[in-house]
């Protein structure tokens, strides 16, 4: 299993579009992938559950991947969030 | 025939709110409030027939949404439709769909059950965020839930709305708002929103009156209410009485009257009796006007406020987002140009930056803001180059107050130009920059500042608040906010003149280009564009050419020498009166 801690560095934080996105990426892959924060666990192959999250600029999201491709979907997915969802 | 004012004044039947979108109309109101869903909690037999029925019910959901998203794309712009594209995912969520069916196996429960519950408690979490746009994302939700539940149900409840209706709602959501405007909706009226509401948006694109942002008026209308919708002024009259309608039918008339007349003068061009040309543009919100800029026959959009798409979406847009909202109204405008206006943030625009002020007017606003934020600078100004393959796009700073904010906005621009010449991506490679002139140290400066760009713009809400130093939002000094006075027009003849030193165009796209009672005035001090509202071409269009400019230039002089207000706008009344030109905005 691989963990990765990131931070949300949008002026408008974790909105729909790039919510979805997540999503979409994710689905690519056959790895399991949850993202936790305060409190709060939910599965990021899942739309509503992504977009259940409120994540403001700032916020700090776990990501945990686990499966054969999990370090490829990691890289993939942190990589997106931490260069700000391709708008900065 | 008494004003507006007047009727208000010896009326009590009236609610006031956001005039979102022009027009009048008088009609039936329809209120629509969501009827609340009977769900079964009973236990089932046969939970593998359930299960197909549920199956069914998400197929036609997904119809459904896919019409109402490709509708919303023609109407509201892909961007914006967006929102759909989430809504669809949802009803193909792995998780979700998963957990439902599993439900529905092991409790024995009705679908209608286990959906409502499931998507409820996503509902419930994101009402406990203390975040404003969650609970917003919580009420799209009901919408998928309540569409699923109402397939499970094979209920069809919008053959309950009645055609050509008044819809009154304290929310619309946005497939709410597709679908009245499918059932012929001729006006709308929502107690929350604000100008790129839902309802606010469509209604501009359709044409529609709509007013918006009015508390209580779903409590305070019942069904089947006779209502007049004043769009123009944002007012709504709840079961007129006989003096009402007639004020409003005639004003109707007047307005179908000026309407045919105006469509005569569509295809005309906005020139002077004795052949002053005068570019004649439009101002635009939000990208769906568009069709009504067009319809209105404006020669182009001569201010593109870019801001609008961040309260719309209530995020910054992203470059290829922008690239496609501003290539699709140059494409639509074209051969006509359209100047797009940079991002004003700050002031009261935009609540993205959240900056603690003592002074929002005077502080980090507009280019300044820009310049402290680089990368959404450039990306706006990439999308901008972007979009100007066609050569009819043009880019307008505002708030500029100093030479060496053009200077850098200069560089950066060509910095972008650098990479997008790496990364082989066309754009104009003479795209025209111009500026907003709105502070009054720009107003004094015109002339250096025009040498350096292709075009001033002046902006007059703004300038006259500076200059006046008045906020005409604080009702103790508003009175003080003069667009005739003689500063202000001693101001705008100065910005001519310095600009027509440096050899740019001169336009102005306040509110003040709007006020028919303006337009000699500023014709005669040699303005060569003015750019208004969509809905206020026709009208100024129509004055533009009643006047004769040799006998403006003379108005304007003579105005030059007064030293009040009362004493100018004496003056342009009895220019209006002395030529014989009627005022049509009198007459809305």
């Amino acid at each position: 299993m691989l963990e990765t801690k990131v931070k949300i560095v949008n002026k408008a934080g974790l909105h729909t579009r790039p919510a979805a996105t997540i999503v979409k990426l994710a689905s690519k892959y056959k790895s399991e992938f949850f993202i936790s924060k305060d409190g709060l666990h939910i599965n990021g192959k899942s739309i509503i559950g992504v977009m259940t999250l409120a994540a403001e600029m700032g916020s700090e999201l776990l990501l945990s991947f686990e499966g054969e491709d999990e370090q490829q979907m990691n890289d993939e997915i942190s990589g997106y969030i931490k260069g700000g969802f391709d708008e900065l | 025939m008494k004003g507006l004012k007047e009727i208000l004044k010896h009326s009590t039947n009236y609610i006031s709110g956001i005039a979102a979108a022009p027009g009048l109309t008088i009609g039936k109101a329809y209120v629509f409030a969501k009827e609340a869903l009977e769900i079964n909690h009973n236990e089932l037999t046969d939970s593998d027939e359930a299960i197909s029925l549920f199956n069914e019910a998400l197929e036609k959901s997904q119809k459904e949404l896919r019409k109402i998203f490709s509708f919303a794309k023609e109407k509201m712009g892909e961007v914006r439709a967006g929102i759909f594209e989430a809504h669809l995912m949802i009803l193909d969520d792995p998780v979700l769909i998963g957990n439902i069916t599993a439900r529905i196996k092991k409790e024995k429960k009705f679908p209608e059950f286990v959906v409502d519950d499931e998507i409820s408690k996503y509902q419930q979490l994101m009402f406990g965020a203390s975040e404003h746009y969650m609970k917003e994302r919580a009420l799209d939700i009901e919408d998928i839930k309540n569409r699923i539940i109402r397939n499970l149900q094979k209920k069809r409840w919008q053959s309950k709305i009645p055609l050509g209706a008044i819809v009154v709602s304290g929310n619309l959501t946005p497939a709410d708002t597709i679908l009245f405007t499918k059932s012929s909706a001729v006006g709308y009226i929502t107690d929350h929103g604000g100008l790129t509401s839902h309802a606010a948006i469509i209604a501009r694109s359709l044409n529609l009156p709509a007013v918006v942002g009015t508390h209580d008026a779903s409590e305070r209308i019942t069904d089947g209410d006779l209502l007049i919708i004043d769009g123009f002024h944002g007012v709504i009259f709840v079961n007129p009485d006989e003096h009402q309608i007639n004020y409003f039918t005639q004003k109707i008339k007047h307005l179908n009257e000026i309407n045919e007349e105006m469509q005569g003068l569509l295809d005309k061009p906005a020139e002077t009796c004795d052949g002053r040309k005068i570019h004649l543009r439009a101002n635009v919100d939000v990208s769906s006007e568009i069709d009504l800029v067009i319809a209105n026959g404006a020669k182009g959009i001569g201010l593109f406020r870019t801001e609008q798409i961040i309260e719309e979406l209530g995020e910054f847009p992203d470059e290829e987002e922008q690239v496609k909202i501003y290539a699709t109204l140059a494409d639509r405008i074209y051969p006509e140009i359209i100047i797009i206006r940079a991002f004003d943030i700050g002031g009261d625009k935009v609540k993205q930056f959240d900056l603690p002020e003592a002074n929002p007017f005077l502080g980090l606003r507009g280019v300044r803001l820009l310049l402290e934020n680089e990368n959404l600078f450039k990306v706006q100004i990439r999308a901008v180059l972007r979009a100007s393959v066609n050569k009819n796009v043009n880019f307008m700073i505002p708030m500029v107050s100093t030479l060496q904010e053009i200077k850098k906005t200069k560089v950066l621009i060509e910095e972008c130009k650098a990479e997008l010449r790496d990364e082989k991506l066309a754009y104009d490679k003479h795209l025209k920059i111009g500026i907003m002139i709105e502070v009054p140290s720009a107003a004094v400066m015109a002339r250096e500042y025009a040498a350096e760009v292709d075009f001033l713009s002046i902006g007059t809400n703004d300038l006259i608040q500076y200059l006046m130093a008045v906020d005409r939002g604080n009702d103790y000094v508003s009175a003080l906010y003069q667009e005739f006075h003689p500063s202000v027009i001693r101001t705008l003849a100065h910005i001519v003149l310095e600009g027509k030193k440096s050899e740019v165009m001169v336009s102005i796209c306040g509110e003040m280009a709007a006020d028919t009672l303006a337009v000699p005035l500023l014709v005669g001090l040699g303005l060569d564009s003015l750019s208004v509202s969509p809905s206020a071409i026709p009208s100024v269009k129509r004055t533009i050419r009643a006047v004769d400019y040799s006998k403006a230039k003379k108005l304007a002089e003579e105005c030059l020498k007064l030293s009040s207000e009362d004493e100018i706008i004496k003056t342009i009344e009895k220019f209006f009166k002395d030529n014989l030109i009627q005022r049509t905005r009198n007459i809305l």
